[in-house]
């Protein structure tokens, strides 16, 4: 008993010098972390409520910048192009990386080149990437619409230079770009499912998609909300294929938000309400992702 | 907790073909299947860089024509020789390897000794510290890229290099992808070495950095090629001409001249390049580095 307070002495000194060290290896990288990123996140809700102009004089507006979105016609296009992007890109890249993965787990000639290849579009530089398939998508002289007439449609659509096509466009290149990234994490996925519960199934007579249904989707749960939470949060924010392969257009056809805030911010310089719009983008990501956090949660349980 | 996929050989995936079992037909169709599926895909995924090198072989005329030209009729290597009389080519790459090997390293180092102080040292707070890092993965750069943007002016940092070097550095990626590896080591293993006498940085740096070299090159690797690919840091924050960088020379190549679509292509195979070559040799890295970072323990 005559130890115990100075145990306690020695752990509370051990505490400290954890403590001590602890941030001293963070430090370096959370100094910068913290001037960059949490300084940033915390000053654009101070900004969103000011008229922040190029001159740097903020005076507090209070919720005008937010008044003024609700009445602004191109804001509202700009979240629609958002939601019409998001909705179908996310069910397509899912769909097509989890139905690549699930073709390609198993033993096969030249799938290591193949998941070469299949990562490749998305390592490689956007603005190389979207001048070529503009040009691809080149509706009078372009290989695809070449192809399109070739197997019979006689008037192919205009793609970026047409108001209907170009939204489907820059969504089938970023599905193109990104399917074989999260194809990689369904392969990974599927490799964590072990083998004896197919066994059982196949045991107990199931059919392949009775396998599929009740091993394969339940056993890539984990994966799948993942890709999603990724995927929710990259179509919201959408902006470089976009700004490269149409700039927005024609008119405004494909004016997403991130380019919405680009506009105002950098280009008009209206600080103040491109950060009231960016708490918009914010908030729409946080409240997505937290949803898809609490069902993921609710059906683990 | 395997939290690290090593890219298994080709064909490691024995999950629908048991292996006695002798095959059926209907296995033989999947993965015929799986041949076609294969095929078709990877032929979808590499038709545009094929077209793009190609296209950088062709004359301006040869680019577009009616039946297309899968192959140029003589291979016009000119172009790759007028791309540096015609642009500031070299200029841009001098500032985007400037800029990624800046980057790189100071994420590796930095990154690396967060994660050991987030992954090997116990002390409180440390794990809702380490919440706030993920919690901003989740926040889209573009949400907040105009008060980053003041910040920046306001510190006289915006039209130079150091802008971007800041603004790509002290991301959170590397301390999350770093730490998943270094909690795969274990605890016994750092123990040893502090009755040893061996300090926490004795630690970091005689026993973590050796051990941990696969998971410093997939970092390596995956900032190099990100901050090389960048497109939007540059174009807000760079804006003399000698400071642009490959991805913004490029695409104000391509406002200039945008006519010239077999110089463009050229333009747009030398931007690629280097990541290719890198991709192709560390390959492995980068697939570790993917599967790491996605399949959280």
């Amino acid at each position: 008993m005559t130890t115990l307070p100075g145990v306690r002495r020695r752990r509370s000194r051990l505490v400290w010098r954890n403590t001590v060290v602890g941030w001293t290896f963070i430090l370096p990288n959370f100094a910068g972390f913290a001037a960059l990123t949490l300084v940033p996140v915390v000053v654009l809700f101070y900004v969103a409520f000011t008229n922040w102009n190029v001159f740097g004089v903020a005076d507090w507006t209070g919720l005008a910048n937010f008044r003024r979105m609700i009445h602004d016609a191109s804001f509202r296009t700009a979240l629609q192009n958002t939601v019409y992007y998001t909705v179908l890109h996310i069910p397509l890249t899912l769909a097509a990386s989890l139905g690549l993965a699930l073709l390609l787990n198993r033993k096969l000639r030249g799938l290591g080149f193949f998941r070469t290849a299949a990562f490749f579009p998305y390592i490689t530089s956007i603005v190389a990437l979207t001048y070529v398939w503009n040009l691809l998508f080149s509706p009078e002289y372009g290989p695809i619409n070449g192809f399109l007439r070739a197997i019979g449609i006689a008037h192919p659509p205009g793609w970026t230079t047409s108001a209907d096509w170009s939204m489907p466009a820059v969504i089938i290149v970023g599905t193109w770009r990104e399917m074989g990234y999260y194809m990689l994490l369904y392969l990974a996925g599927l490799q964590t499912i072990p083998a004896e519960l197919y066994e059982a199934a196949r045991v107990d007579g199931a059919n392949a998609w009775q396998r599929f249904r009740s091993v394969t989707l339940p056993g890539l749960r984990p994966t799948t909300f993942l890709v999603a939470v990724l995927l929710t949060i990259g179509s919201f924010k959408v902006f470089d294929v976009i700004l490269l392969l149409t700039n927005g257009g024609p008119g405004q056809s494909t004016l997403v938000l991130s380019q919405f805030i680009y506009q105002k911010g950098f280009v008009e310089n209206q600080f103040g309400y491109a950060s009231a719009v960016s708490i918009v983008l914010f908030a729409i990501c946080f409240l997505v992702t937290a949803i898809q956090f609490l069902v993921n949660k609710r059906r683990n349980a | 907790m395997d939290t690290t996929l090593v890219a298994p050989p080709a064909g490691a995936g024995e999950l629908v073909v048991p292996g006695r079992r002798r095959r059926r037909p209907r296995n033989r169709v999947w993965r015929a299947l799986g041949y076609l599926a294969m095929l078709v895909a990877a032929a979808a995924l590499l038709l545009p860089f094929y077209w793009m090198v190609m296209s950088s072989l062709k004359t301006n005329n040869e680019v577009f024509t009616i039946p297309i030209k899968w192959v140029p009729d003589s291979a016009v290597w000119h172009n790759y020789l007028d791309i540096w009389q015609k642009s500031q080519m070299t200029t841009w790459l001098r500032n985007t390897l400037i800029l990624s090997v800046a980057v790189t390293a100071l994420q590796v180092l930095t990154g690396s000794f967060a994660a050991y102080g987030f992954a090997k040292v116990r002390f409180p707070g440390r794990d809702l510290l380490f919440l706030g890092y993920i919690g901003t993965i989740a926040v889209p750069w573009q949400s907040y890229m105009i008060p980053q943007f003041i910040l920046m002016s306001k510190m006289h940092l915006s039209n130079t290099l150091w802008s971007i070097i800041f603004l790509q550095a002290f991301g959170a990626f590397g301390v999350f992808l770093m730490k998943q590896y270094y909690e795969s080591i274990p605890d016994e293993l750092l123990e040893a070495a502090r009755i040893d006498g061996l300090s926490e940085y004795g630690i970091y740096r005689r026993i973590m950095l050796p051990l941990s070299v696969p998971a410093i090159a997939s970092l390596t690797l995956l900032t190099f090629v990100t901050t090389w690919n960048d497109y939007l840091g540059p174009l807000i924050y760079l804006r003399s001409p000698d400071l642009r960088t490959i991805q913004l020379g490029l695409s104000t190549f391509i406002a200039q001249y945008n006519a010239e679509y077999a110089l463009i292509m050229t333009g747009s195979v030398l931007s690629v390049l280097p990541i290719a070559v890198i991709f192709l040799l560390g390959q492995r890295y980068f697939l570790e580095g993917i599967a790491t970072t996605g399949l959280k323990g």
